[in-house]
């Protein structure tokens, strides 16, 4: 490749990966530590959530599925098998068969089911395998949950730090390729006219298939790294709280720019940090999802683009009428 | 003469009423096709049919002897049957440019490449710019299609119907809704494709004059049927068009 022709932002965000592996020597504590590698986790998650939404114009309601289906695998492999580094790798591959697999089925169904519809079956699905996991006792310990054990190498915070690092440096450049792509042009035409698309003469149906395979994949490898990260499991994290939580991250960072998830992870993530640790000031504190949903309902209103989304677009001076509609409907 | 679309018994019917009615027509060759008839008169429910946006109640539509009646959209383009609506279907947060470069894209079949970049293929920006100047857009490229005046909208939707590259172009009134000052550029570019010959053109169309001279063959469409078909002189004294459409009550539809 020549090195003249890379955009000026890979430059930039290069920079800022590379910023990145310095923090865990100047961040020492082992709480904020832990909150940026949540923050990472997340970030991946809310990317996976992007190229749904953001790029191909899918509304999921159950994205967390594959998250949960990622954590699942990974506790349950390392429970059953020994904690080495080898049950891991079994953990991750089992991961992304189950969720490809899934996943491909789900986008299939977008066939037959249009926008809301498939927005309230997601949302069943993901509540299937909630019930799933809460019933299936025996393999998941239902409610309550279970701690796993993992390998030396994975218990140590740096490692663990540098891991989900390095995973979300190659998700972000990753699918930023992939959006580039022509395929992922494709899955922009279909956000805009997905009719359109189909008399262009390109097969709508394989796109939005590919497009979920893509996100879901990349939301289980999500779900592994959390799992990896609390060492623990339980049916949180089939919870559609959490959907909503990578919505917010979305829509606040900013829905199709892939950068945007990735700030609001943060934002979220630290909200939720420092907002908790306001508890004995006032007890609104502690009640911090109705400052949530004020800000939610704010920022749809008010920065229907994002916080990225916004500043593109005063660089770029693009109007925004039709996604400013999309985003409507996915704030209702 | 060789056809290369035919309907045979076409129709549809939206609940109780029969939209197209039996219409049973030939398209030939590398000619040039317009098809007339007042508003409602099933023009353009004609064209879904032929384009696959509908599928028919009854009847068939063959496509060089194929029968395509049971394909889908997608697959009608891949085979040579492009389209550009009457009201305006184009992509809007998209530049004019990417507008284009989708559909030269599609034609020069790059669809499921997800690894290199986009600007990797630097020829299909080329032939979307060559696009848009032939259509007289080229210094709108970087805007949104969503800025664009209503008649410039037109002029992209045929450069993104040129780029599919297609034996046979439907185009639903290009010129409707256009200010009177553009329409004579983009008749320009219609007869610049009639000049090169190597295309079948179907053209609905409601000004009369502009019609005669360039089509010929014009088909005369009222109430979902097919009431006369023949050349522009022989539509102009057909006694049942006269009756029908051109005289009386349709008169001022025509001007």
């Amino acid at each position: 490749m020549n090195i003249r022709s890379v955009e000026k932002s890979t430059w930039i965000f290069i920079i800022f990966s590379l910023l990145l592996f310095i923090v865990p020597f100047i961040v020492t504590g082992r709480s904020m530590q832990f909150i940026i590698i949540q923050i990472f986790i997340f970030a991946i998650f809310a990317m996976s959530y992007d190229i749904l939404l953001g790029y191909t114009g899918i509304i999921s309601f159950g994205h967390v599925m594959f998250f949960g289906i990622g954590a699942y695998s990974t506790a349950i492999i390392m429970n059953n098998m020994d904690a080495t580094v080898l049950s891991f790798f079994v953990a991750i591959l089992v991961a992304v068969i189950i969720a490809s697999i899934v996943s491909f089925i789900v986008g299939a169904l977008t066939l037959r089911l249009k926008s809301h519809f498939y927005a309230m079956l997601t949302l069943a699905l993901a509540g299937l395998f909630l019930v799933a996991a809460e019933k299936w006792r025996s393999l998941t310990g239902g409610n309550d949950g279970f701690t796993f054990r993992l390998p030396e190498i994975l218990r140590e915070s740096h490692n663990l730090y540098m891991l989900c690092l390095i995973a979300l440096i190659l998700f972000f450049f990753g699918l930023r390729r992939f959006t580039k792509s022509p395929f992922g042009r494709v899955l922009m035409a279909i956000r805009e006219n997905e009719a359109r698309t189909e008399s262009l003469g390109y097969k709508v149906l394989h796109y939005k298939v590919i497009a979920s395979v893509v996100a879901g994949v990349v939301a289980s490898i999500a779900g592994v790294l959390y799992a990896l990260s609390l060492r623990f499991v339980n049916t949180g994290v089939f919870a559609t709280d959490l959907t909503i939580d990578v919505l917010l991250m979305t829509i606040i960072g900013g829905v199709g720019t892939l950068v945007g998830p990735i700030l609001g992870a943060g934002l979220v993530e630290f909200a939720h940090h420092w907002l908790s640790g306001l508890s004995n000031v006032h007890w609104i504190f502690e009640r911090w999802i109705i400052l949530y949903g004020t800000v939610y309902v704010l920022v749809v209103i008010f920065f229907p683009l994002g916080i990225v989304g916004t500043i593109q677009s005063k660089f770029t001076n693009r109007t925004v009428k039709g996604l400013r509609d999309n985003r409507k409907t996915v704030g209702k | 003469m060789e056809a290369i679309l035919e309907t045979k018994d076409l129709s549809i019917a939206f609940g109780g009423h029969v939209a197209v009615d039996s219409v049973s027509v030939q398209i030939s060759e590398k000619k040039f096709t317009s098809i007339i008839g007042p508003n409602g008169a099933g023009k353009t429910t004609l064209f879904n049919l032929l384009s696959g946006q509908l599928s028919p109640t009854k009847g068939s539509v063959y496509f060089k002897g194929q029968d395509i009646t049971k394909l889908r959209t997608t697959e009608r383009t891949r085979i040579g049957i492009g389209r550009s609506f009457q009201i305006t279907n184009v992509f809007p947060n998209l530049t004019v440019l990417e507008n284009v470069r989708l559909a030269v894209q599609s034609q020069a079949k790059v669809r499921y490449q997800m690894i290199a970049h986009f600007l990797h293929y630097k020829r299909f920006e080329q032939k979307a710019h060559e696009l848009l100047e032939r259509v007289y857009l080229n210094d709108k490229a970087n805007s949104l299609a969503v800025n664009l005046a209503h008649g410039e909208k037109r002029k992209l939707e045929i450069a993104m119907l040129l780029a599919l590259e297609t034996e046979l172009l439907l185009l639903d009134e290009p010129t409707a809704g256009m200010s009177l000052e553009e329409v004579p550029a983009i008749i320009e570019v219609i007869k610049e494709i009639k000049r090169q010959g190597d295309r079948t053109i179907v053209l609905i169309e409601h000004k009369m004059d502009m019609i005669m001279d360039m089509s010929d063959e014009v088909l005369v469409l009222f109430h979902g049927e097919l009431i006369a078909q023949g050349t522009p002189e022989e539509i102009v004294e057909n006694e049942t068009v006269q009756s029908a459409y051109l005289g009386g009550s349709y008169h001022e539809q025509l001007t």
